[in-house]
């Protein structure tokens, strides 16, 4: 599933990740901006695709700016912009 | 390829190419090291005040030398932009830079000197931002050689650092060039690392934009080592030298980590009348200055000296009189620098008497405890303060190495920095030996090194101090963070880390795109 409207969730505060979701049609294309990125992009890149495919969304565009956040935080900053994207006013505790 | 006593490869071509053993171990032994002296220009004039800087390089500088600078000015130097400026405007190519440091604000103009051409070598204790990025991708022919202080001093001593010209700038001069650090518009306090410059170079040249009666007293550098005095219009910006007045840090993790250091000094058995120390300039560094106090007043212990680089927080213990000496080789803020003007227990040092291991004695030889700082530690308790997570050059020796020759060496740091772990299996370079390192503190707990059974067993039973070992530390880090990727290198040295005695202790790479 793809979504209807653009959201963000996350800071640009150290440790913390920044994620804004936009509508597109491609599969989940993730533009990554971190400091750590030489060493953990990948596994950056792999917790947002893993947490947006739980929430069912499968075609979006990511634009994530991370401040050395780990990957709780990677999760949590996910599934909130993800939730607003989808425009959930309930947060869908199952997928936690 | 073979490994040196810190267990890095290092393959016989490059200790051929540029004239290195491998480092064998911290004990220095009882040489004989030859030292050099410069060349003197006799004269006997009235004056040594020369109105165009342009000229005085025009005259002195030619392509092959080896200039100098100091970084007392630190962020707010004004003179090295302007005197390398010139350089590159005369069209001088080939030259070794060979600072005691390098600053932010020296970044941009030193990477147009390489690209020009004018500079093809340096040797420095450190560099950062742009500088160290552009190196560790490449920018330099030539590998950059990091020295410690001390090294530095030991360097120039024996000739393998040979100034040609070194451009100093002092915040007074008299006509002659009587100098000192203390007094001016841009007083900075000692002037530690330039009394080298000033005693070794074959041609001194003072900037000053505070030209004072003759004699000027007191004189840190003198008149017998000065060839030119050029006015300038400031010499550094005073906001920019010091770190204004010292905050003491709120962060509760460095606080925390602070208080561990504190109690293991605390509990360590040189922690009594007449003990030595030294802290640097960072946020835990000076929390724990402010518990060190508390409980040398509880415990009433004074200090025989502070040694090193020195902040506000050290010269009050002096004026409480908690500490008999200080004796400083830098001056980190200006409440420090103003009182070296002041307190004749202040004493300047250089670099020499501060930390050169092929002396007849520095002063890091008679330092009970010392607190220093790491980028990252490995399980061998090797530091290190020279590279990057990423392998991209980031900071400096400083007085690392040598200060680290203490009785007692406590590493402080946080067990990670955002998603980086400053404990790891392997570094991205090592600078300072774990045979020199006693505790690692972290907000956790310590680690003690296990080379040290006395501490280990002075130091378990400490209330609110758990121990681990280091690999114990290095797991908790490794936990929270995740696995990260090796960092991928090229074949190709961009930069040599000199152990204070002049051996090799790491080649660091070209790192990959």
């Amino acid at each position: 599933m793809g979504i209807s409207k653009a959201a963000l969730a996350g800071t640009l505060e150290s440790s913390d990740i920044q994620i804004t979701l936009s509508p597109a049609a491609n599969g989940i294309q993730i533009e990554l901006t971190s400091a750590v990125a030489s060493q953990f992009g990948e596994q950056i890149k792999k917790v947002i695709t893993q947490t947006l495919q739980s929430l069912g969304i499968d075609n979006v565009a990511v634009k994530a700016v991370d401040k050395g956040a780990l990957d709780c935080v990677i999760k949590a900053r996910t599934i909130a912009a993800g939730q607003r994207a989808l425009g959930q006013k309930e947060p869908a505790w199952e997928v936690l | 390829m073979l490994k040196n006593k810190v267990g890095v490869e290092i393959s016989e071509n490059v200790l051929k190419q540029y004239g290195y053993q491998p480092f064998a171990g911290t004990k220095i032994g009882h040489l004989i090291s030859q030292r050099v002296a410069p060349a003197v220009h006799v004269m006997a004039g009235p004056s040594k005040v020369a109105t165009s800087l342009a000229d005085v390089v025009k005259n002195n500088v030619r392509d092959g030398m080896t200039i100098s600078f100091h970084h007392h000015l630190r962020e707010g130097d004004m003179v090295f932009n302007q005197v390398m400026q010139l350089i590159i405007d005369e069209g001088i190519k080939d030259l070794t830079l060979a600072p005691s440091s390098l600053t932010n604000v020296m970044n941009d103009m030193v990477i147009k000197a390489i690209k020009a051409g004018t500079v093809t070598h340096i040797t420095s204790s450190g560099m950062r931002g742009s500088l160290g990025d552009a190196v560790s991708h490449g920018l330099l022919p030539n590998p950059v050689i990091f020295r410690s202080h001390g090294g530095r001093a030991r360097a120039i001593e024996t000739g393998k650092i040979k100034i040609d010209v070194a451009f100093l700038g002092v915040p007074n001069a008299d006509e002659m060039g009587n100098a000192n650090g203390m007094t001016g518009d841009a007083a900075f306090g000692s002037l530690g690392y330039a009394l080298m410059d000033a005693r070794y170079a074959d041609k001194v040249v003072l900037l000053t934009d505070n030209i004072v009666d003759y004699p000027n007293t007191p004189a840190s550098i003198n008149q017998t080592q000065v060839d030119y005095v050029v006015k300038v219009d400031q010499v550094g910006d005073p906001d920019l030298i010091g770190s204004g007045a010292t905050r003491f840090t709120k962060d509760p993790k460095e606080l925390k980590i602070a208080q561990m250091v504190n109690s293991v000094i605390t509990h360590s058995p040189y922690f009594k009348n007449g003990f030595s120390f030294q802290t640097g300039s960072g946020g835990a560094a000076l929390a724990v200055t402010r518990y060190l106090r508390q409980a040398m007043i509880d415990q009433k212990i004074k200090a025989s000296f502070a040694l090193g680089g020195i902040t506000k927080p050290t010269t009050d213990l002096l004026d409480e009189g908690l500490v008999k000496k200080v004796m400083d080789v830098q001056d980190f803020d200006k409440g420090a620098a103003d009182s070296m003007h002041k307190n004749p227990a202040q004493q300047e040092i250089d670099s020499s008497w501060y930390a050169d291991p092929f002396n007849k004695g520095a002063m890091v030889s008679k330092l009970d405890v010392v607190i220093l700082s790491a980028l990252q530690i490995d399980t061998d308790f090797n530091v290190n303060v020279l590279t990057g997570s990423d392998g991209v050059i980031r900071g400096a020796i400083g007085g690392h190495q040598d200060a680290a020759t203490a009785k007692l060496t406590i590493i402080s740091a946080p067990l990670v920095r955002g998603r980086l772990a400053t404990i790891v299996p392997k570094m991205t370079s090592i600078t300072t030996p774990g045979d020199s390192i006693d505790v690692v503190a972290t907000e956790l707990g310590i680690a003690i090194n296990p080379a040290r059974q006395d501490l280990v067993k002075q130091l378990s039973h400490i209330p609110g101090v758990p121990v681990y070992t280091i690999q114990e530390l290095q797991q908790k880090a490794a936990d929270i963070v995740g696995q990260p990727v090796p960092i991928q290198y090229i074949d190709r040295p961009v930069a040599l880390a000199e152990y204070r005695d002049g051996t090799l202790i790491d080649v660091i790479h070209q790192v990959q795109e």
